[in-house]
This record gives C-alpha cells, structure tokens and sequence, in this order.
C-alpha cells in the first residue's frame, strides 16, 4: 500500500482485498464487550474537516479512538481558518503537535493531496472526501459492503467483486462517491453501470472504466446491487433537471422498481437520504436497503485503513504476498 | 516463537534442516499433552483450547480430538490471533491478521489453555495474555506448546510442553504441521546470517 490514501485508483487488487479481510477481522471487535485494541496507541490522528460532515468524522473518530489512538478534532468552523489560515499553515500547526495521520475532508478537490504531496507534515494523509473528486474509505465500506451480502462474510475473505454488476444512480456528476466507487469496483472486477440524467454525467466519463446509461429501468433486472447517491442540493447551482418530482419519477427508486431487481440483489446509500426523492421511505425501511448496515461497516472499514497505514514500522505490504500473518 | 518465525529460513536452510520430530512422534506427544490436560483439570470440562495462528490453531484442534476421544464430552476450542497485541509492531511493516475466533461458551470462569507451535521469547504469550484480557475473564490460564526451544525473555513458562529442545540462537525450529504444510514434523536448521539481537 502506498503511504497516504487519497485516490481509490490508489489501490491494488491485493491492497484492496487486504483492507476488505482486516475490515473483516475490526468488525469482529465490535461483537466483544471490550470494543477497544491497543494496536496504535500513543499515535495520534488528527480530523481535519474544513467541511460539513458528521457521519464521516465521527466515523473516523470512533475506528480511531477503538484502536487507541489519540484523537484531536479539527474543524474549520470557529478555528483559525475563518481567521484566514492557509492550508499551509494549518498543516505546519498539525505537524507541530505530532499528528501520525490526518484525516482531511475539504470542499476544494485536491486538497488531500496537496497536503499528502506538499512535505509539511510527516504523517498519512486520509482523504475524507475532497470536493467532487475521491472520497475512497466510502468506496471501501461500501465495497465491503457487497462482499458481506453478495459473497458472503466468511466466503468472501480473500476474494474480490468480479462478475458482479453493481449500478450506481443518480448525481455522479457531483459525486465524490461514485467516482471513488467506479474506481476502487472496477479493481475488484465489478461491473460499472452509472445510470443518471444526461445533464448529470461527469464530461469526460468515456474514459471511466464503466458504462453509462440514461434509462433505470432497463438496468435494474441486471443489477446485483443498486447504490443510489443523493441529489446534492448545495451543489446544484444551476438547472440540471427539470423538477424534483421528473428527477424521482425518472431516476428514483421506489417499491415497484425495487420488485423488478433480481431476488438477491441490495439497494445501497452512502447517506444522507433524501426520501421521497432518490429513494422512497418504503425502499429505505425494507430488509434490501444497507443504508444502516454500511454505516457500521464504515468503522470496521476505518480500522483497517488506519491500522492498515500506521499500525507498522510503514504501511502493509500486499506485493508479493507474504506469510506474514504467521 | 516471534523470532524463529522473523527469522524462518529461505529454502536453502530448510534444505539442510534436520527433523527432530515425525509425524508419529507429534501424534504421540499430542496424546501425552491430551492426557496430561485431563489428569491435571480433573477430566477436561471446562477446558477451553485456543490455538495461535497459523499452526497453534491446527495442534488446538487436534488436541480437542484426543481430548474427545478420552473424555467423550465435547471440548470447546477457537483461535486467538494475537497480532494487534504484539510489543513489536512498529518494527516491521503492518501485519495481515488471522482469525480470533472464541467458542460459543465463552472464556468466563473457563479454563483457557492456550496453544501454539514453539514457544521461544515468550513475547506472543505476553500478548496473548493481553488479548484475552479483553475478551474475558477466565479461571485459569495454561500453556501448552509443541516445542520449547528456551531463550525467554519474559517470565513466562509453558504448563505442558511436547518436546523440550534446547537450541543455539543461531538455530532454527520450523515446525510443519499436514494442514499448512501437507506434512507433520519439526525441523532444526541453522540461521543462513548472525541472529538479529531480540527480536
């Protein structure tokens, strides 16, 4: 694995499925009464989140703080930043307190990795989702995800998507989600299918390993699994679709739709849901709907990335395969 | 057992490894093991054997056997992995991790053997006391081990030990076991460099 994780296009096949099993083994923790490891103890992780964000940061807290690791919250809201601090400066101050990983969330894409890339702090960087651009620690949970349901939690470990058909509707075009996703699914061999109103579609998605389509209901039946992404109201600033009510007749997903996937086949959201929007309340509550399931798969998937980065003298080598479980 | 394994020979130390014990040998020792277990916990009732990955989980699971076979109750066994509790982590880079997997029962009030292959530093004990500090509190702890090569470096002594062997730090014991290795044998080498100083 490489130091940082900024891009899921990042990861290898092998880095990825490594990530998936330790996530495998974190999530075994929380079944224990003690839900605590002393693995990074002494190490400090710094959540650094210039943007809105609760589930992602107290996400990161909790996998952290289940390591042992101290944690320092950091938030551009009545800090220094609303002083007008750069980046710079903040990361010299992080660096200063002796931050082993910060976890960055900012609203400029490429942020992360001007920090990662910079030479102002030591530590990994861990993007949180960095404007339009990556949000990969997503795209991993919700990996892991699909091979708990689709594969199976003890026949999964070791193994990868492919040949599974995984569909991602909605907003890609603001959607740090289903960039990371389209990235990190395509690597484990899944296939792709991003299904959204034209005005919606990134420009430059021929060159995305997936297929694009405009009609939902023509893809559904073949679909192993459907992640609808919220419709991002604080970023639409101009008229992508007509009305709310068109966008959720179109490309909604609603009970009737759910009937016409195959048997086995889960509906997944990165949160938070619009209902009655992208997804109905009735798709939402239904036993297909992993909506609660992948938020506590984001911990388990959390811990792995951050034992996975720190918990070494450097981050875990996947190539070539060693015995080195033994 | 940290070190011989850190230290685990490329082919051509095995190549030159001696055996220093055979499949009928570990077969043996096992069934002593078994057979001692029950004499000293008074039948094997609230035993539970947790084996330390990769081979002391396999030996677990054979002792388990023997002990069903004496006692004829079924006998509790799992694995403990020990890994996010090692003292030597920030070493080497970050491990893969094996399975914890704790029987149905529990550990509370139970009797814990704990098991693995060779015991040698004493430092994958350590942490394995550790790691079942956070999993419960059981009545008793116990050791048993197929090898011990000496040179500890904590105060640590195994209950039921296989085979005691004493070695050379320039020594190596590789033990293989059928369901990793596709044989059952203990092998002493020699170390191909000069062993690295502790771990």
């Amino acid at each position: 694995m490489k130091r940082h994780l900024i891009s899921a296009a990042d990861l290898t096949r092998d880095d990825a499925v490594l990530i998936l099993d330790t996530a495998e083994e974190m999530a075994r923790v929380a079944d224990r009464p003690i839900k605590k490891l002393p693995t990074l103890r002494g190490r400090t992780v710094v959540n650094l989140f210039f943007e809105d964000s609760t589930r992602t940061r107290i996400s990161f807290e909790a996998a952290a703080k289940r390591l042992s690791a101290d944690v320092i919250n950091f938030s551009a809201k009545g800090s220094s930043v609303s002083k007008g601090e750069s980046l710079k400066d903040t990361a010299l101050t992080l660096e200063a307190m002796g931050a082993d990983a910060v976890v960055i969330r900012h609203h400029a894409s490429g942020a992360p990795y001007r920090l990662a890339n910079s030479g102002w702090i030591d530590g990994a960087v861990v993007n949180a989702g960095d404007g339009t651009h990556e949000h990969p620690t997503q795209a991993l949970l919700d990996a892991f995800t699909m091979r708990r349901r689709l594969v199976g939690r003890d026949a999964g470990l070791g193994k990868d998507l492919s040949g599974r058909r995984i569909t991602v509707v909605g907003d890609v075009l603001h959607s740090r989600v289903a960039r990371s996703n389209v990235h990190l699914l395509n690597t484990l061999g899944a296939e792709v299918t991003l299904v959204a109103p034209p005005t919606l579609v990134p420009v430059g998605v021929e060159t995305w390993p997936c297929e694009v389509s405009y009609d939902l209901d023509a893809v559904l039946p073949k679909s192993d699994a459907v992640m609808m992404l919220r419709v991002q109201r604080e970023r639409m600033n101009a008229a992508f679709f007509p009305t709310e009510r068109e966008y959720s007749r179109r490309y909604g997903l609603d009970g009737d739709r759910m009937a016409r996937m195959p048997e086995h086949a889960i509906v997944m959201h990165p949160g938070p849901m619009n209902r009655g929007m992208e997804i109905t309340a009735e798709v939402a509550d239904s036993d297909r709907c992993t909506a609660v399931e992948q938020v506590a798969n984001g911990v388990s998937t959390r811990m792995a990335v951050l034992y996975l980065l720190l918990g070494g003298s450097e981050p875990a080598v996947t190539t070539p395969r060693t015995e080195e479980s033994n | 057992m940290d070190a011989h394994r850190d230290a685990s020979p490329g082919a051509s130390a095995t190549s030159a490894a001696r055996p220093v014990l055979e499949a009928p040998d570990i077969a043996r020792v096992l069934t002593r093991i078994a057979h001692e277990i029950v004499e000293r916990a008074k039948g094997a009732d609230d035993v539970v054997l947790l084996g330390i990955p990769t081979r002391g989980v396999f030996l677990a699971r054979r002792l388990a056997d023997k002990l069903q076979e004496i006692t004829g109750g079924a006998i509790a066994v799992g694995s403990l992995d020990i890994t996010m509790y090692r003292d030597d982590l920030r070493l080497r880079p970050a491990r893969a991790l094996a399975r914890t997997e704790i029987p149905g029962g529990g550990i509370d009030g139970r009797l814990v053997i704990l098991v693995d292959d060779v015991l040698f530093s004493g430092r994958t004990i350590r942490a394995a006391l550790d790691a079942l500090n956070d999993i419960g509190r059981p009545r008793a702890v116990q050791l048993a081990v197929l090898v011990d090569r000496g040179h500890r470096e904590l105060p640590i002594r195994a209950d039921y030990v296989g085979k005691n062997l004493p070695t050379s730090l320039r020594e190596t014991v590789k033990v293989q076991l059928t369901e990793e290795d596709g044989r059952d044998s203990v092998l002493l080498g020699m170390r191909a460099t000069a062993p690295a100083a502790g771990q």
